[in-house]
């Protein structure tokens, strides 16, 4: 960027355009900042309160330099609520629900994009449609057929699907399905049908066409289809509301509002726990950034 | 596991289908046929339920026996003598009118500033997207933790926290869903702009050369040339918007549990199955009527996006 003066009326030249240029260029930058502090705001303050005790916003009002930073909320928010039992509960459910939604919709996607079977088109649009279902348009009847669908006690404690992790584990199964088995068949059609057809006229089984051929093909949309899922099923807050009743049995985006009664008039305290339970997608995001968007796109593109 | 026995024939070219053994085909049904059965069991039988069930009168106690056909009573009851409805709907307009004009635009503003080569780009884009990432729940609770009468941020920047001037944001009509409307917009911004950020990765850059030869500049680059040329993301991001607006309530139960200004047709059938009252007739037409709306964005997408497959398939 150095404009050494060689010969008068160039330099001139370049140092004005270089001027136009930048002007733009600055004021985008001032305007990102700007956005980017404005966006971050929410985030930093709820970090900021959780980390004052309440004596001190109390003495000194929320917007103050602190007298004193702590994570004696953070502490208190963890033993009263007793997240730990949240978060093993919100594992208990996801853990499952994500590997068998990964599972059941590669089946489909496989079968839809590899043989030319008449309904493929219908069954695809039956999948996509059913995950753009509002949840609620499908929540009353799907309640009363949980209060009346029964199963084996080691399973669920009330021997039905309602108030069982079952129950949420099968309704984020069948709903999530619908966008997984979108973006993966897509996915699989971009797979060259050389690979697999090669891989039948050689005698593999499908099985083995499936699990040695397209699966380790498919990887890169199964982890960002990984990331997301798991972000949208432990920000699941609707199912487990209505579908699980035992408030203890609830995963912690939905226990949330357990600690909302708990905390009620601390809001140092309610910041540490929407912290807490905010964490574990914040810390994905930040590590499996990449997969995230890919998977979002991945569904918004088509492949 | 590999079956070889059935690769002697030369029957490759009639298809696929026929190189398969009958283990095989058991499979291809099962992969086929267990996803399937599972979905259309827990999603569309209670979507069609819902139809069906809008037509009666049922308690939820005893017996299937027990719901009482009533024809279209409860639509009628809805749109009459339920007052909560109109306002829900009215809220929902609101929503979606929001998204749609405020959220989704700069949503599309902010991918257009981040698609080009800029210093700090990875940053900015990781920075809006954040918000995409944390549940509609916990979004609720940093709305009180903004909006709160005496603790929440806005009230004591305004220094509005005494009793003679305190804003009671979150326990006024018009005020709570202001404040709600803010945070879901925040969301949404940042899930449409990394959508428009692969749409404009994907308009071929020799249309914007062209343009620009043209003469055209920036704006008239961007609105006659660029945004049309994204067709395929403007509809999947309109009716990622839609369903957005239809969905919402998280956010409004965590703030009131979705009462006082706050309604929408989706708390509504929500407090008709775990309400005191349980009203399974009732509350399925309310479902309905968020069905049909959703369905009205859903079907001529679908059709859309899987015609035009078929055509060139």
């Amino acid at each position: 960027m150095t404009v050494e003066a060689v010969s008068g009326p160039r330099v001139f030249a370049t140092v004005g355009s270089a001027r136009r240029q930048t002007a733009p260029r600055i004021a985008l930058q001032a305007f990102l900042v700007f956005t980017a502090a404005l966006w971050l705001l929410p985030i930093v303050w709820a970090v900021y309160t959780s980390l004052r005790p309440y004596s001190d916003t109390a003495e000194r009002g929320y917007v103050s330099l602190p007298g004193v930073l702590n994570l004696q909320n953070y502490i208190n928010a963890w033993t009263q609520a007793d997240l730990p039992h949240y978060y093993a509960n919100t594992l208990i459910i996801v853990g499952p629900a994500l590997v068998l939604t990964l599972l059941l919709s590669s089946f489909v996607a496989f079968v839809v994009a590899r043989f030319p079977f008449r309904y493929n088109l219908t069954l695809l649009m039956v999948f996509t449609a059913g995950n753009l279902l509002p949840q609620q348009t499908i929540i009353t009847p799907l309640y009363r057929m949980y209060l009346a669908l029964p199963l084996p006690e080691w399973l669920s404690d009330t021997g039905l699907f309602f108030d069982s992790y079952v129950g949420v584990i099968a309704i984020h199964v069948a709903f999530q399905m619908g966008f997984c088995t979108f973006v993966l068949s897509n996915y699989m059609k971009t797979i060259p049908k050389e690979l697999t057809e090669a891989a039948l006229v050689d005698g593999a089984s499908v099985w083995r066409t499936f699990w040695s051929v397209i699966v380790p093909l498919t990887r890169p949309a199964l982890a960002a289809l990984a990331t997301l899922e798991f972000t949208f099923i432990y920000n699941d807050y609707f199912w487990a509301i209505v579908l699980v009743q035992t408030g203890a049995k609830r995963p912690i985006t939905s226990a949330l509002s357990n600690l909302q009664g708990l905390f009620f008039t601390d809001n140092n305290l309610i910041a540490a726990g929407a912290v807490l339970v905010a964490l574990p997608t914040i810390i994905t995001y930040l590590l499996l950034q990449r997969h995230f968007v890919r998977g979002l796109t991945l569904g918004a593109t088509k492949g | 596991m590999a079956v070889v026995s059935r690769v002697s024939a030369p029957a490759v070219p009639r298809g696929r289908l026929s190189l398969l053994t009958r283990q095989d085909k058991v499979l291809l049904a099962l992969m086929l046929g267990v996803p399937t059965l599972v979905h259309l069991f827990l999603v569309w039988v209670p979507a069609v339920s819902s139809i069906v069930l809008s037509f009666t009168r049922w308690n939820g106690v005893g017996g299937l026996g027990t719901i009482e056909p009533i024809g279209l009573k409860n639509y009628s009851d809805i749109v009459s003598i339920y007052p909560p409805f109109w306002p829900a709907l009215a809220h929902n307009v609101i929503w979606l009118g929001v998204l749609i004009a405020l959220a989704t635009p700069f949503g599309m503003f902010l991918a257009v500033l981040l698609d080009r080569e800029i210093r700090g780009l990875r940053f900015y884009q990781s920075v809006f997207f954040l918000p995409v990432v944390l549940s509609l729940a916990i979004i609720g609770f940093i709305v009180d933790l903004f909006f709160a009468p005496e603790q929440g941020l806005v009230n004591n920047v305004l220094g509005t926290t005494r009793p003679g001037n305190l804003i009671d944001w979150l326990g006024t009509p018009n005020l709570n869903l202001f404040a709600v409307m803010l945070f879901a917009s925040w969301r949404h911004a940042g899930y449409i702009m990394v959508l428009y950020l692969a749409g404009l990765k994907s308009v071929d850059p020799s249309l914007r050369e062209a343009a620009a030869i043209d003469g055209a500049n920036p704006s008239q680059t961007f609105f006659r040339v660029v945004f049309p040329a994204m067709q395929p993301i403007n509809v999947v991001v309109l009716v990622i918007t839609i369903i957005e607006g239809l969905r919402a309530f998280d956010l409004v139960y965590v703030v009131n549990k979705g009462r006082n200004g706050l309604e929408l047709i989706s708390v509504l059938v929500t407090n008709n199955i775990i309400g005191e009252a349980s009203r399974i007739g009732f509350g399925s037409a309310l479902a309905v009527i968020l069905l049909a709306i959703s369905l009205g964005a859903i079907v001529p997408y679908l059709w859309r996006t899987f015609h035009a497959e078929s055509a060139t398939a």
